[in-house]
């Protein structure tokens, strides 16, 4: 195995130029064995690949930073993550990086997201993601009458939930609702924009709140474990449920392990369209890195196209570059493909965009939906109090980060209003 | 008293304080401080937002009613196993050694062992259905069944963490002198009338340690709970957690925090004055 | 009568015994039983097809051998330390009376009541500043601070539980304080303190969170796997829970002499 001696290694000579690299994506065991023994194999350089859950993560950069001691030569982690780095100060811009990748064919709006609201480069985007679903193909008879599964509507998906709970005697759809699932990208990215058209200007609308009306009553289909599964795959497997929406890199095991037993496709479409959330991860570069240099190589070679061919096949992730993905990709991934693909590619396709400019006010950000929905679906509270509470908690969140409003808001002169 | 042996316990006591003060009071005096203040002024933002915040009141009665569920049970229990053991003729060091095997356990085995056992294809379940009482999968561990949920965490907190009682209790039963047992039979005292005459009170500053330590730790716990319960059972130490990691607002963080420091701290108060020893009833 | 008392005790024996074994035993067939096994319903309770897999390919990834040194050092440093700074506190608490006595007690206590997430960033920028950052020696540091209160009023009841007239014989004969405690006190105390020092090598060895703020490569091992556990597929989950759990049985099963000899003196 090249590189990547996790523990084993030594302190770091000054020779030796090892590249630490942590990351907070690609965790998992075996994700992480892959980037070490099959995607960074052929890097000329030394790299120790490290992962961290995010609030280490952050963590670490910021003590690093603090003390003035940083070991972090390219840190690989969401938007997101990267973001609360900008406004500690522990990033160092990478245009000089940046220029030198123009030809890779990054699309503009992702390397624009890598400014993280600044005026230059803060990361380099390094592979994307997006969410979607999945059904087990026994679930496939109890579609509705005339419901195509690419073109799904939540009015179809609740009909659907309804046939299933009725045939079955079970609830057999399923969202993660966990403490580590990723439950509030489904209400930002996908339940908001799908029926307001928006995620923070009609927060407490009448659109809003019709769709909490709505979500309820699919609710009444939904496995209560939801409420604590973190990641989709297991479930599925376990035919727990049968519908289910998530990360890709969350179910990719149960598409994987078995890839006969499941479909993929895009989330359901609400009356202002069909909202998505594309998942940009990115490297950055901490200020005062150790090995500048080895940084620079290192993106520069994660970035090539046919390392990027090799991370999807391994992973799942898909390219940020112009690169075509093999055809003889394995059946799980391929799968992945697809419902990546058949979500991009609707026609009545919304993406909406991850928030910008929170900065560490991102899980409070979150909670704000979380903490919606609790009261809402769960503690049956009434929606206009909730909406309006909440609202309240929501505008002095915008107002303090000054956030402007991002896609598919409409654009805003100074902190996003909530209307 | 001489001024040596005046000052003989603060020498004692010196380097640990020292120690303690150094890894802990610096820290916690600007979390104190973090708590108190909202954007560099000083405020009790932080404490409003913890009291209104919509899992601030569950989180509250979770913790307190896991606390007065978990503790005396492990305190009964711990005091059973011991007294058991005294009696054992044979075997006794396999006995204890297995009582105390999850004492070295992590909070993360220790969830996992009880979701193989709690989730719905896991092994109660199996069992249920092995004995006709469940048609297939059953979830317990929803917000939908409160009452198993709460259950589910007790039984998982009571394996895991009552070795740590047994031990302490176990330590302090030797040192009971025998012949005030001896003595006592010898008066005719009945096995019941010994131990709640004579091993109970004897007990009382093993018990009194126990005690504290337990409920403290109690008041900490929560990986255990959340591998069962999910979001669905939040306690106060998770809420911290939360605070702190997920939000990344220290300042909300640190007022759980300090709530909690001042929960274990008149929790601590109360065991250290109900079961006091005063010194002339000290063997 | 009496025979029927028996069986009922020893019935308890082994259904005390059987209530710790058991959830073990049902996370080894989670462990063993692959992918697949664990989503099987109805589950059995018997070995069904065990596969290795999963065990396999924790043990091929890198370092775990040297996690596992670090995971040593770290919890011998913890044990030696926390008994040297806290039974002399404990011997003080249990023979003096002076003022501060309680205050004492409260501030130990106040160090274990406070959630240790909070205390993570301005301990690691402390730690990064002064070069124990990514040491085990550094780990350490925080696992005595959480062993200490322990070590402290556990050894603190010892004491006291030890007859004060024994060491005021021992004045009476000649003795210092230090020979008498050295000659009297210690040996009665010493396996309840080798008690204390087991339950500071459990603590740090099972600690996760400082451990794994504090280093970056010099992980112990629970910080090490745990990070690579907490998001893995159930089986890996239970691998891993179960490869956790090993090493505590035989650690306990190793000092069970020192956890049986507190029994010793009892029988004096």
């Amino acid at each position: 195995m090249t590189g990547a001696l996790l523990a084993n290694a030594g302190p770091v000579s000054a020779q030796q130029q090892d590249i630490l690299f942590l990351s907070t994506q690609l965790r998992p065991i075996e994700e992480a064995q892959k980037v070490r023994s099959v995607i960074l194999k052929d890097f000329p350089g030394k790299v120790t690949y490290l992962v961290e859950e995010p609030p280490a993560f952050d963590v670490r950069m910021k003590a690093e930073g603090q003390a003035g001691k940083r070991t972090i030569s390219v840190a690989g982690a969401l938007h997101g993550e990267l973001q609360p780095l900008v406004t500690s100060g522990d990033l160092t811009p990478i245009d000089d990086i940046a220029t030198k990748l123009a030809d890779r064919g990054i699309p503009a709006n992702l390397m624009e997201l890598g400014k993280l609201g600044t005026s230059s480069q803060m990361y380099i985007p390094w592979m994307q993601a997006t969410y979607i679903m999945v059904a087990n193909k026994k679930a496939l008879p109890y579609l509705p009458a005339g419901a195509d599964i690419n073109a799904l509507t939540y009015d179809q998906l609740e009909a659907w939930g309804k046939a299933l709970t009725e045939k079955t005697g079970k609830r057999l759809i399923g969202f993660p609702a966990g403490p580590k699932g990723l439950m509030p990208r489904f209400y930002q990215g996908y339940l908001y924009p799908s029926f307001t058209g928006g995620v923070v200007t009609p927060f407490q609308s009448a659109d809003a709140e019709a769709m909490w009306g709505k979500f309820k009553g699919l609710w009444q289909f939904v496995n209560p474990n939801s409420t604590s599964y973190d990641f989709m795959q297991e479930p599925l497997l376990a035919e727990e449920v049968w519908v289910a929406f998530d990360h890709v890199a969350r179910v990719k095991d149960a598409l994987t392990q078995a890839p006969e037993e499941f479909v993929t496709f895009p989330a359901p479409a609400g009356p202002k369209g069909r909202g998505y959330m594309p998942v940009i991860a990115g490297l950055a570069v901490p200020k005062n890195a150790p090995n500048p240099t080895g940084a620079a190589e290192l993106i520069a070679f994660i970035s090539k196209p046919e390392t990027q061919v090799k991370t999807a096949a391994e992973v799942g992730f898909f390219p940020v570059v112009k690169a075509t993905l093999p055809a003889d990709l394995s059946p799980g991934i391929k799968l992945i493909a697809e419902g990546v693909a058949k979500t991009q590619n609707a026609k009545d396709a919304l993406p909406a965009l991850l928030p910008v400019g929170l900065g560490d006010k991102g899980g409070e950000f979150n909670k704000v939906y979380s903490d919606t929905f609790q009261r809402i679906v769960l503690r049956g509270e009434d929606i206009k109090t909730v909406l309006a509470s909440q609202a309240g908690v929501l505008k002095g969140l915008m107002e303090a980060t000054k956030a402007p409003c991002w896609a598919p808001d409409a654009p805003s002169q100074g902190a996003c209003p909530v209307k | 008293m001489t001024l040596r042996s005046r000052l003989l316990p603060y020498l004692l006591l010196a380097p640990s304080v020292a120690f303690l003060a150094a890894l802990f009071l610096v820290p916690l005096v600007q979390t104190i401080s973090l708590s108190f203040m909202e954007d560099g002024t000083p405020s009790l933002a932080n404490y409003s937002r913890m009291v209104s915040d919509i899992n601030f009141g569950p989180a509250v009665r979770n913790t307190f009613l896991l606390v007065l569920t978990v503790v005396p049970i492990q305190i009964v229990m711990a005091l059973a196993m011991a007294m058991m053991l005294q009696k054992l003729p044979r075997g006794r060091d396999v006995a204890l050694w297995i009582w105390t095997i999850p004492l070295g356990i992590s909070d993360l085995a220790a969830g996992l062992v009880w979701l193989a056992i709690l989730q719905d294809r896991g092994y109660l379940n199996s069992a249920l259905y092995g004995l006709g009482l469940i048609d297939g999968p059953t979830a317990w561990l929803t917000y939908e069944t409160p009452v198993a949920l709460f259950l589910g965490v007790v039984v998982a907190e009571v394996w895991r963490a009552t070795a740590i009682v047994l031990v302490i209790l176990v330590a302090g039963l030797q040192l009971i002198p025998k012949e005030y047992k001896e003595a006592a039979e010898v008066f005719g005292a009945r096995p019941w009338t010994i131990f709640t005459r004579i091993t109970l009170p004897l007990l009382k500053p093993s018990l009194q340690t126990a005690l504290i330590l337990r409920t403290v730790l109690a008041f900490e716990v929560f990986a255990v709970v959340y591998a069962i319960g999910g979001t669905n059972f939040p306690v106060l130490v998770g809420e911290a957690y939360n605070w702190q990691r997920n939000y990344q607002n220290t300042g909300v963080a640190a007022a759980y925090a300090m709530l909690i420091v001042v929960i274990s701290l008149a929790a601590t108060v109360v065991f250290l004055w109900a079961l006091r020893t005063k010194p002339e009833q000290q063997p | 009568m009496i025979a029927l008392r028996r069986t009922v005790y020893i019935a308890g024996i082994v259904a005390l015994c059987a209530w710790v074994l058991v959830p073990i035993y049902f996370i080894a067939l989670g462990a063993f039983g692959g992918r697949i096994g664990v989503f099987r319903w109805p589950k059995s309770i018997w070995p069904g097809d065990t596969s290795l897999a999963a065990m396999q390919l924790f043990l091929q990834v890198e370092g775990v051998g040297q996690a596992m040194v670090n995971s040593v050092i770290a919890a011998a440093i913890t044990m030696a330390l926390s008994i040297a700074l806290g039974a002399p506190a404990g011997y003080a608490l249990a023979r003096f009376t002076f003022p501060g006595q309680n205050a004492y007690r409260l501030l130990i206590l106040l160090t274990r009541a406070f959630p240790l997430a909070i205390l993570a960033l301005p301990l690691t920028v402390a730690f990064i500043r002064i070069g124990l950052y990514d040491t085990a020696f550094g780990v350490a540091l925080i696992h005595t601070a959480l062993a200490l209160p322990f070590a402290a009023l556990v050894s603190a009841s010892l004491f006291q539980a030890i007859p004060r007239e024994l060491e005021e014989a021992a004045w009476v004969f000649g003795c210092t304080r230090l020979q008498a405690f050295m000659k009297v006190v210690l040996p009665l105390a010493l396996p309840g303190i080798a008690a204390t020092a087991i339950f500071a090598f459990v603590i740090s060895w099972n600690e996760v969170f400082a451990a794994s703020v504090l280093t970056v490569r010099n992980r112990t091992l629970t910080a090490y796997l745990l990070t690579v556990l907490a998001e893995s597929p159930l089986h890996f989950r239970f691998a891993g829970g179960f490869l956790l759990i090993v090493p505590s049985i035989v650690f306990i099963f190793a000092v069970r002499k020192y956890l049986f000899a507190m029994w010793g003196i009892a029988n004096r």
